[in-house]
Formats: C-alpha cells, sequence, structure tokens
C-alpha cells in the first residue's frame, strides 16, 4: 500500500506526463494543416491535398486520445486533491471553466468538420474549420497555462479563513490571471509544440527518404516525403533557436521570481556568486547517488556561467542557495532534466542548420548520416517537452500552490491507501496500454502512408467507394 | 467597469449563485442529451451483426460525439469554478466511481477510433465490444453518481443509485434510437423503432421504482418527493414518453428525437429540484455557502454569457453540416 499523498502525486505525474504528449501532437500539426488546407483550397499541388489527409488523421488520432486523457486531469484535482481544490478552486477552476467553453467547444465541433466533412462543406466553411479547430488548440493552452502560472508565481489574491476553512478569495484578476509567467510559459510551450512536430515530421520523412534514396527501395510517393522533409526543415530551423533565446528569458524570470526552483536547476546549495554552469554532475560519495538530494557534487562547468544565465550578463551575480529555504525539491531530478532539455535545444538546433545546409547544397537527400540524426530524434522534441514539465512542476516542489499552499496539505483529507494504489495501479495499466497503442496506431497510419495520387483524383472528380449495403436508399419503415 | 464594483456584490443585483445552480444542472443535462445518444448509439451496435450496419453507426456518430462529450468537460469546469468545495467534496467521496466513469469514457472515446484502424475481424470485434460495454457503462456510472450525489450517499453503490443508473442506460437508447432513425435509411430503421420503444417503457417503469427506492432508502428526500414540483416534472415526463410512443409509431421520427430530449432534461430538472437549495446533501453545504465571491462569479457570468451563445452556433454549424442521413461512402 502507498499513502495517499505519494500515491496521488505519481497518479497526477503519470496522468501529465502522458496526457501531455497528445495536446503537443495537436497543437504542434494545428498551424500546419492550416497551410496544408489552404494551398488546397487554392489548387496549390496536390502534395498539399496528401499533406492534409495524411496528416489529418494522426492530428485526429491524437485528439481523441488527448480528450479522454484531458477529461481524467479535469477531475483528479477533484478526487485526488479535494483540499487543494477547496482552498484554490475560486481562481483555479474559473481558467478550467473557461478553456471548456471558449477553446474545447470551438475545437471538438469544428473538428468534426474537418475530419469527416471534406465532402459536406464548401472549401471556405472547410478553411474556417481548420482555423477554429487551430485556434481552439491554442486557446486551450492560454487558459490551462493561466492556471498552472497563477500556481508558481500566485498574485492577485487574500487568504480568507471563514468557519475554520482557508481559502484563496480572488482579489484582482488582472494581476491573477495575466501574471508575467504565463507569457513565458506560453511562448515557450507553444514554440515547443511546433518545434515537437516538426522533429517528428521530420523523423517519419526522413526514414523514407533514407529507404529510396540511399538503400534504393522503391517507396510509393516518394515525393511526398521530400515535401515533408522540407517543411519540417523549414518549422525546425526557425523555431529551435527561438526555443532556446526565450528559454534562457524564461530561466532568468525563474531566478527572480522562483528562487529556490532555479537553484535546484542548478544544484546552488551555499548562496554564492560567481556560480559555475555545470555540465555534469555527481555526488562525492557513493551512498549519496541514490539521494536526490545529495549536497556534496564534484562537477564540470563553465566558471561564472549560473551566474551569467541568472542575471543576464554578470558572472559575478549572486545566486541564493537552497539552504536558505526551508524545504527544496528533489535537487536531482531537476537538475538532470534541466540539463538534458537544454542539451536536446542545442541538438535541435544543429540537426535544423544541418539539414538546411544540405538542402542548400542539394545533398539533403543524399547525406545518410543526417537521415539517421533525424530518425534518432523523432521523438525527441516530447521527450525535451516533457523533460521542461518535469523542471516546472518537480522544481516548485513541496508547494503545489507556490509559498502558499504545500502539495501534501493539499490531498484529499478522506482518501485512503487503499482506493489511492488501487487506482494508481490501475493508471500505470491503462496508461501504459494507451500509450503502447497510440504508437501502434501511429507508426500504421506512418506504415501506410498518404494517399496516392490517383486516389486524390478520384475524389475530386466525385467517384466514391461502392455505397455500403446498410446504407442503401431504402425509406419505408 | 472596475474591479471594485465587481467585487462589491453580484453583478446588476442577479441572484448568480442561483442561476450558477440552474446553468449547471442545464450544462449536465444538454451532455446528457447530447452524448446521450451517442451512448445509445453504442448500446444499440451490440444489436448488429452485419458488418455495414455497424460502420453506418460509428458513421452517424462519428462527426458529434467528441463536440458532444465537451459538455460534460464544460459541466466539471463549472462545478469547479463556481462550487469548489462542492465539486471537491463529491469527486473526493466518490473517488472509485469517478475513475469508473473516467474509465467508461475513455474505453468509449477510443474504440471507435481503433476500430477503423484495422479490418480483420479480431481486432474490429474486440473493438467493437468495447464500444458496447463503454456506452453502456459510461451512462449507468453516471446514473450511479447522481443519484449517490442527490441522496448524499456516502458509499458509491447505493440501491437507488443502481436503479437510476439502469434507467439513464435506457434512456439512452430512447434517445440513441431516435437519433439514428434520423440518421440511417434502411431495414435497420425498423429495429431501431421497436428499440427506442422498449426504452420508453422501461426508462418510465424505472424511474417509479427509483423514486420508489428513493422514498424508501432516503429519509431526507422523502419531504421533498412528495411535492408540487416532483410530480409536474414525472407528469412531463410520461407525457414525452407517450408523446415518443405515438411519434415513433408514426414514424415522426424529429419529433420523438425531440421528445427524448424533453425525458432527458426534465430528469436533470427533477434532480435539480430535490436538491435545492443545497449542492451537496451529504455535508448540507447550501448553493449559496458554496458558492465563490462576487468578483470571480461576475466574470465567469460574463465569460459564460459571452460564450455560450458562440457554442450553440458552433453545434448549429456542424449539426448543419452533418444533417440528413449518413451518405453513402462516408464512414468513421
Amino acid at each position: 500500500m502507498i499513502e495517499p499523498v505519494l500515491a496521488s502525486r505519481l497518479q497526477f505525474a503519470l496522468t501529465t506526463i502522458v496526457h501531455i504528449v497528445f495536446p503537443v501532437m495537436s497543437m504542434g500539426l494545428a498551424p500546419f494543416l492550416v497551410v496544408f488546407t489552404w494551398k488546397e483550397i487554392r489548387g496549390g499541388p496536390p502534395v498539399y491535398e496528401q499533406l492534409r489527409r495524411f496528416w489529418t488523421k494522426i492530428f485526429a488520432v491524437s485528439f481523441v486520445v488527448g480528450t479522454v486523457t484531458g477529461i481524467v486531469l479535469e477531475f483528479e484535482f477533484g478526487t485526488n486533491f479535494a483540499a487543494f481544490s477547496t482552498f484554490a478552486g475560486e481562481l483555479f477552476g474559473g481558467p478550467l471553466a473557461v478553456e471548456g467553453m471558449m477553446a474545447f467547444m470551438l475545437e471538438a465541433t469544428f473538428l468534426g468538420i474537418f475530419v469527416f466533412g471534406r465532402e459536406r462543406v464548401s472549401d471556405r466553411l472547410f478553411f474556417v474549420s481548420s482555423l477554429a479547430v487551430a485556434a481552439g488548440t491554442w486557446l486551450s493552452a492560454v487558459w490551462i497555462l493561466i492556471a498552472n502560472s497563477w500556481m508558481q508565481t500566485p498574485r492577485g489574491y487574500e487568504l480568507v479563513t471563514e468557519g475554520g476553512q482557508t481559502t484563496v478569495h480572488l482579489t484582482d484578476a488582472f494581476a491573477a490571471y495575466l501574471n508575467p509567467r504565463f507569457g513565458f510559459m506560453y511562448v515557450h510551450m507553444q514554440n515547443a509544440a511546433v518545434e515537437s512536430v516538426a522533429l517528428f515530421m521530420a523523423g517519419v520523412a526522413a526514414y523514407y527518404v533514407f529507404r529510396h534514396h540511399v538503400w534504393g527501395y522503391p517507396v510509393q510517393e516518394v515525393g511526398f516525403w521530400e515535401t515533408t522533409l522540407k517543411i519540417a526543415l523549414v518549422a525546425l530551423v526557425i523555431t529551435a533557436p527561438l526555443q532556446v533565446l526565450h528559454g534562457d528569458l524564461y530561466a532568468r524570470h525563474v531566478f527572480e521570481t522562483q528562487p529556490q526552483k532555479f537553484a535546484a536547476m542548478e544544484a546552488v546549495w551555499e548562496t554564492d556568486s560567481y556560480v559555475p554552469e555545470y555540465i555534469v554532475a555527481f555526488p562525492t560519495s557513493i551512498a549519496d547517488l541514490t539521494d536526490p538530494r545529495a549536497k556534496e557534487l564534484f562537477g564540470i562547468g563553465i566558471p561564472g556561467g549560473a551566474s551569467w544565465l541568472a542575471s543576464g550578463g554578470d558572472p559575478q551575480a549572486t545566486i541564493t542557495g537552497l539552504n536558505e529555504f526551508e524545504d527544496s525539491p528533489p535537487v536531482a531530478i531537476v537538475f538532470w532534466s534541466f540539463r538534458a532539455m537544454v542539451g536536446l535545444g542545442f541538438w535541435f538546433i544543429l540537426l535544423g542548420f544541418w539539414g538546411v545546409y544540405r538542402w542548400w547544397r542539394g545533398e539533403l537527400l543524399e547525406d545518410d548520416l543526417l537521415h539517421k540524426a533525424l530518425m534518432v530524434s523523432t521523438p525527441l522534441g516530447i521527450l525535451a517537452v516533457e523533460l521542461g514539465w518535469i523542471v516546472t512542476e518537480v522544481g516548485r516542489q513541496p508547494w503545489v500552490v507556490q509559498g502558499v499552499l504545500k502539495t501534501s496539505e493539499g490531498v484529499s483529507p478522506g482518501l485512503t491507501s487503499a482506493e489511492a494504489t488501487a487506482t494508481l495501479a490501475g493508471f500505470v495499466l491503462v496508461y501504459a496500454g494507451l500509450l503502447s497503442l497510440y504508437t501502434y496506431v501511429v507508426a500504421r497510419i506512418v506504415r501506410a502512408g498518404p494517399p496516392t495520387r490517383s486516389e486524390l483524383t478520384a475524389v475530386t472528380t466525385g467517384e466514391r467507394a461502392a455505397p455500403l449495403p446498410g446504407a442503401e436508399a431504402v425509406d419505408d419503415d | 467597469m472596475t474591479d471594485g464594483s465587481l467585487a462589491s456584490g453580484p453583478l446588476f443585483g442577479l441572484p448568480l449563485a442561483e442561476l450558477w445552480f440552474a446553468l449547471l444542472f442545464f450544462i449536465f443535462g444538454t451532455f446528457l442529451f447530447l452524448d446521450g445518444f451517442d451512448f445509445g448509439a453504442g448500446a444499440l451496435f451490440a444489436t448488429r451483426e452485419d458488418e455495414a450496419e455497424r460502420e453506418t453507426i460509428l458513421a452517424a456518430i462519428g462527426p458529434f460525439w467528441d463536440g458532444n462529450e465537451v459538455w460534460l468537460v464544460v459541466f466539471g469546469g463549472a462545478l469547479f469554478a463556481a462550487f469548489p468545495a462542492a465539486y471537491a467534496g463529491l469527486f473526493s467521496r466518490h473517488y472509485l466511481l469517478m475513475f469508473a466513469i473516467l474509465g467508461a469514457l475513455l474505453v468509449r472515446g477510443l474504440a471507435p477510433e481503433m476500430y477503423e484502424q484495422r479490418h480483420d475481424e479480431r481486432w474490429q470485434r474486440a473493438w467493437g465490444v468495447a464500444f458496447v460495454v463503454g456506452s453502456v457503462t459510461a451512462p449507468f456510472f453516471l446514473g450511479l453518481f447522481v443519484a449517490n450525489w442527490l441522496l448524499g450517499a456516502s458509499s458509491s453503490v447505493t440501491l437507488a443509485g443502481v436503479v437510476v443508473g439502469l434507467a439513464v442506460v435506457a434512456l439512452t437508447v430512447v434517445t440513441g434510437a431516435a437519433f439514428l432513425r434520423l440518421k440511417i435509411r434502411g431495414a435497420l430503421r425498423a429495429d431501431l423503432r421497436r428499440y427506442g420503444e422498449y426504452g420508453v417503457v422501461a426508462y418510465l417503469a424505472l424511474v417509479v421504482v427509483a423514486l420508489g427506492a428513493i422514498y424508501a432508502t432516503a429519509p431526507g428526500v422523502r419531504a421533498d418527493l412528495v411535492s408540487l414540483p416532483t410530480a409536474g416534472l414525472v407528469a412531463v415526463s410520461v407525457a414525452a414518453g407517450g408523446g415518443y410512443l405515438l411519434a415513433s409509431r408514426r414514424d415522426a421520427v424529429y419529433a420523438a428525437f425531440v421528445l427524448g430530449g424533453v425525458l432527458v432534461y426534465a430528469l436533470v430538472t427533477l434532480v435539480a429540484a430535490l436538491l435545492f437549495p443545497v449542492v451537496d446533501p451529504a455535508t448540507g453545504l447550501t448553493v449559496r455557502a458554496a458558492v465563490v465571491s462576487p468578483l470571480p462569479l461576475n466574470l465567469m457570468s460574463i465569460g459564460a454569457a459571452l460564450l455560450l451563445p458562440l457554442v450553440f452556433s458552433y453545434f448549429a454549424v456542424l449539426y448543419g453540416a452533418f444533417s440528413g442521413p449518413v451518405e453513402a461512402g462516408e464512414a468513421y
């Protein structure tokens, strides 16, 4: 039996870690689909219809799995974190309700038209549907990140105690909901989604390009994959440098507003100036290897690097150490996740410029090492997003609302170990199955490839598959 | 308007706490009506062996179900936002039941998508079964949850709750059959008519049993049960059920569908009427005590007043685009 606090935290971590994969896919694909649809209805080359149809399949699967795992999140605040929900519901519930009405509704209704309605609606309404779906996915992130950013840097509230129950009361909506953290998070998240999808597209396309041009196996519709690769590289070379640039600004903002999290990201225990930026660091004693809070570290780093990052250019700047705070997050998890994320970020920049350089030299289709690097990197964008969220969420522990409410105080008071352990076990099983199933289905879609050019003509000239026997025009009952 | 005046009291002096309580049940009713017919379609899917008929049922709900399910998301969000203590209390008290609902919805949502991914028999049989199981258990657990909410039950399984769960399943068959008759031509329609009619009879019978069970087992609700609103809503339900049978027989499918909707909203209104002025009987928490302070309440009210009309326009566009029967060649 696992005690309710730990079980609830593990379960919520698992729910979010699995769920975020699907919004990343749908938010990242959405702008591509808008462009493909626009090109298609404006009579662009037929490859755009192929692109639209192929990537819509992956979007649709991601959206469905995102819906069913997203509802779980909304319910889990109540089931597992009832004390938090009662305490902070006045500020936290509103954004979730508005997200449902403003964003999710827009997305889910127009997705019906976008996925099923090509034959039924005009080109114009079809294009509007693609825009509405994209707007819905991106608005969804606005409200979710408004809610999350408030937990990171809470403002615009007061604590009120009535009848023994302390709750948060909203006093200034602008301060609470438009807090500066939101902007940093939103830009970083949305750009990451597009970058992750660009990496995904590039990796899948590189596989087919590699098969055809390097191995010499004939690949159907290889032109489709070549176009996909080029589109993905353009997106990657734009988003990858941006991600690191505003990531740097975001980290500086964290240093100013959540010094405890920043200290954990850099594993700084004693307040110091001229703090090095460790590339790697290890505990100095064997026993500390398994302790995520180990204090004695041996590291290799850039002198003054962390101070330089925190202050935006001053290697002498002082960083407040973790010893100044009462509690600290598990430092190793935050420290390593941050390093891995940043490392991946630089790797993506390298990949983007490498690909574009080869393309410019006319060698894009022959560079097998580039193809392999892209294939390996297919899921790494999503991995980087996961690592970033681990830094964000583990880094603010032990607080659920930074400096206001501890995570352990937010768990449902009536929850028993038996219940919490049972659902946690269920989650591990169901979500492992869900991820496998999603991977399997996406792999099948990729293996089947895009619709061929001849299938496209059949659609545009109005020919259809044989009518379904159950749907004959009989109207006599 | 400044934050100051928005914070001082309810907007225009409106009884916003009561209005949000009503809105909450309206949202839940809309979910139960719209996603309810998807659940019903899933239950009716079980009666079909023919591959083409199964595909047609999936194609009929394909463009709609996801949007319909979002009403449940909005319900959860609205309950959380307007009455956070009620949201927290209810969801944590019925902990395992909430995950049962989520599990059923997960299976139901995933199944049609998976069903279409492969066309071999074993795969489709397995996901077909999953679709039916998810579509039947989701409304059952939802009915159980709502009944437990109303009774202030501390355990997740109650006699009245089980009967209400079964009644809600029957209700989804009523609306599901009417919806599919609107969307499907061909021999299947005659069977759908029968199932819809059986559904109405079963639903009304189960409601009577449920009221009896509540009367017998829940002394707290007994006084409210023998009242004018209850009698009125039961009368409306009986009239709508009778109307459904008549319309169904005369092949007035659209009228039958609307009357199915009346049954759903009557049921949800009955629950709301029995609850009011309490929002969580288990703790005796009233609507007035549970509601958030004026500033967030006013902001949310403005948001909902602006957004809900837009939401209805999206649904109008969606249902307009797919009006009429499923066409040959359309698949999930």
